[in-house]
């Protein structure tokens, strides 16, 4: 596909110029030009008032028989011997998709006794789980992982692979991609069938969540994208469903992997578990000081949440990393979101918009987290935090 | 003596971006154009390892010929040399292109020990590419890295997790992505970036390189934008502003009672 212009047609009004998301077209001799940025979005072909901008599509040479690819395959990413739970919110979505694509779900789990969890995964939707149980893989790795994820895609040959958008699924996600030489959407919010096409299409934010993108794949096999945790609900577990377990004998030798994992320190206590929080209380710049931060580890223990930091809270070296929220941060799904002293640049909206219910206390009425809360509280966090978590802890006690 | 490799993009800076009420379009006038925050920890990293274990540090990014502004960016903060990939053929390209694009590149450089990226771009942050050149170039990786040590040819780094972090080894040669903790940035001073203006900076285009076309740019990307929109813009809930906190605070319990939030 391309984006060309009819220069015939082009009357330089400089419409395109503003739209381009990727600042992929400049006037050259009075008539729109399209540089080497464009990716083809489209964006600029409906605004063009006199049509001068088309989108030509361009013959490919296919060399994948994309008719031997079928099924939508969900990774489970395990974590001391239990599923994440994006992997139960992919086989949800996975059903759907599978369901419209009038194909099977399966499910990959790799790991080491690990069988038990294929259970859960029939229970949220999986008709089929992949196991490849071995003492080698007992630890996430890149390079084993890589390789056997590799050779189950090889050998049984899916359509669509979901993984999660976490710090493994990204890690290994974009390597196993590399070695099928297939396209993988990163951190997805949205997932959808094409109508005209009958392809995955995968929605993005980018650009620091400015925009969204819908991206799709259409000439390789599997279709691959990784999708951010805590954007969509767990289903509801049925355990009377029932279905298949293929067992994949393992490949990879303790020698094939070129990094060791010698050590795990987990800093992480309930406090900033913020993927699989109900509730999260979060801070930023608006408490002043990093004293002040206790405020909200005050209301957050006294409802047992966890606590989040905007970016402006982390880098001023208030709360480690850990705890940020945000677009190069976490993204989290709580049922409760409080947002204190938090302005609500775009970049936090991104990790917390699939919240079910958003709180903010903010002293400027014009802070666009208001735009995001379903209750706003205009006024001085650090004194409206202690009347809030001294009336939660009456309710509590009561 | 290590040699050590640094992929850096520019990019715009997200944070200045806005959104046109009107129209509901991306303003992109005025938005500055820097080197990806991320990258400039990457660089860092591998001017600490340059300053402890001697060394020379190479900075290349792809993207077009004004990305060379920010490869002077990274000169003046003491990288050793810079090189631009460019060629209007890579435009367009996803990470699986531009990743093959630059391990091309890096093929072409020949030696190195470590090749440091950021975890991710601020514009695109798909994290994507830094595994991806591993992948094609057939070498180890370590992502989001807040910590590394060398000893002779081994590797030790911290790793960030979901839920702590895990101490990592291995052997070099290795890619390493690297997260913001990692380090605070040195600012170039003003002689360095006045040197670093002068610099000429070396442009490597298709031709330089051993590729297949039909690998690089759209030609070459498997995938493709179908669309780009602005996410709908919320509304706001309700706002309570009464005369004091405590009134505030009692107005928000009674809406949360009254919805049977609590």
């Amino acid at each position: 596909m391309a984006i060309k212009v009819n220069k015939e047609e082009c009357i330089a009004c400089g419409a395109c110029l503003s739209v381009c998301p990727f600042s992929a077209i400049v006037m050259q001799d009075d008539k729109a030009y399209i540089t080497e940025a464009c990716t083809t979005c489209g964006a600029c072909v409906d605004t063009c008032p006199v049509e001068a901008i088309l989108r030509k599509e361009e013959t490919k040479v296919v060399t994948m028989d994309k008719s031997l690819y079928k099924d939508v395959w969900v990774y489970l990413e395990t974590s001391e011997g239990k599923l994440r739970n994006v992997g139960l919110e992919l086989l949800g979505e996975g059903r759907k998709l599978a369901d419209g694509m009038g194909q099977s779900l399966a499910s990959v789990l790799i790991g080491h006794n690990i069988e038990g969890l294929a259970q859960e995964a029939f229970a949220a939707g999986a008709d089929k789980v992949y196991v490849v149980d071995a003492a080698e893989l007992a630890q996430y790795n890149t390079d084993g992982y890589t390789a056997t994820l590799f050779d189950l895609i090889t050998n049984y040959k899916p359509s669509v692979i979901l993984m999660g958008a976490t710090n493994d699924g990204r890690d290994f996600g974009a390597r196993v991609a590399c070695r099928v030489g297939t396209g993988l959407t990163a951190d997805c919010t949205g997932l959808g069938i094409d109508e005209a096409t009958g392809l995955v299409s995968w929605t993005r934010p980018a650009f620091g969540g400015n925009i969204m993108a819908t991206i799709i794949c259409p000439d390789h096999r599997p279709q691959m994208g990784t999708v951010r945790p805590s954007v969509f609900k767990k289903p509801i577990l049925d355990y009377s469903r029932t279905g298949e377990v293929i067992h994949v004998p393992n490949k990879v030798k303790a020698e094939d992997m070129r990094t060791k994992l010698i050590e795990m320190i987990h800093v992480c206590t309930v406090s900033c578990n913020l993927e699989e929080a109900e509730i999260i209380v979060s801070g930023g710049r608006g408490l002043c000081k990093p004293e002040n931060f206790s405020l909200v580890e005050d209301l957050a223990n006294v409802l047992g949440a966890s606590v989040g930091a905007s970016r402006a809270a982390v880098d001023a070296g208030w709360k480690p990393a850990l705890h940020q929220v945000g677009q190069t941060g976490k993204t989290v799904g709580p049922k409760i979101y409080f947002a204190c002293g938090i302005s609500g640049a775009i970049q936090h909206l991104a990790g917390m918009s699939s919240s079910d219910l958003v709180i903010a206390i903010n002293k400027d009425p014009d802070a666009p987290i208001f735009k995001m809360a379903d209750y706003g509280i205009v006024g001085d966090v650090m004194e409206v935090l202690p009347i809030l978590t001294e009336e939660f802890k009456k309710i509590k006690s009561a | 003596m290590m040699e050590i490799l640094v992929c850096i993009k520019q990019v715009p800076d997200t944070a200045e971006v806005k959104i046109d009420p009107v129209t509901n379009t991306l303003i992109r006038q005025g938005v500055p154009s820097i080197v990806n925050p991320f990258d400039k920890n990457a660089l860092e990293a591998a001017l600490q390892l340059k300053d402890k274990h001697g060394g020379k540090v190479t900075v290349i990014s792809m993207g077009p010929p004004q990305a060379k502004d920010a490869l002077k960016e990274c000169l003046a903060m003491g990288a050793d040399q810079a090189l631009l990939i460019s060629d209007r053929a890579f435009g367009g390209s996803d990470t699986l292109a531009t990743s093959y694009t630059l391990a091309a590149a890096i093929r072409k450089i020949g030696t190195y020990d470590i090749i440091f990226c950021g975890k991710q771009a601020i514009d695109g942050d798909t994290a994507q590419v830094g595994p991806e050149i591993a992948e094609h170039l057939g070498i180890a990786q370590i992502t989001y890295v807040a910590k590394i040590e060398v000893d002779g040819d081994t590797v030790s780094a911290e790793r960030e997790y979901e839920e702590g972090y895990g101490i990592i080894t291995a052997k070099l040669p290795l890619l390493i992505s690297v997260v913001k903790s990692i380090n605070e940035p040195r600012y170039p001073t003003i002689k360095a970036t006045m040197k670093a203006n002068r610099a000429e900076i070396p442009v490597w285009t298709m031709a330089d390189l051993d590729v297949d076309e039909e690998k690089l740019g759209l030609k070459g990307s498997p995938t493709q934008v179908r669309r780009i929109f602005t996410p709908p813009q919320r509304t706001g809930g309700v706002i309570i502003q009464q005369s004091t906190a405590r009134e505030s605070v009692a107005v928000l319990l009674q809406s949360l009672s009254d919805a049977k939030i609590i």
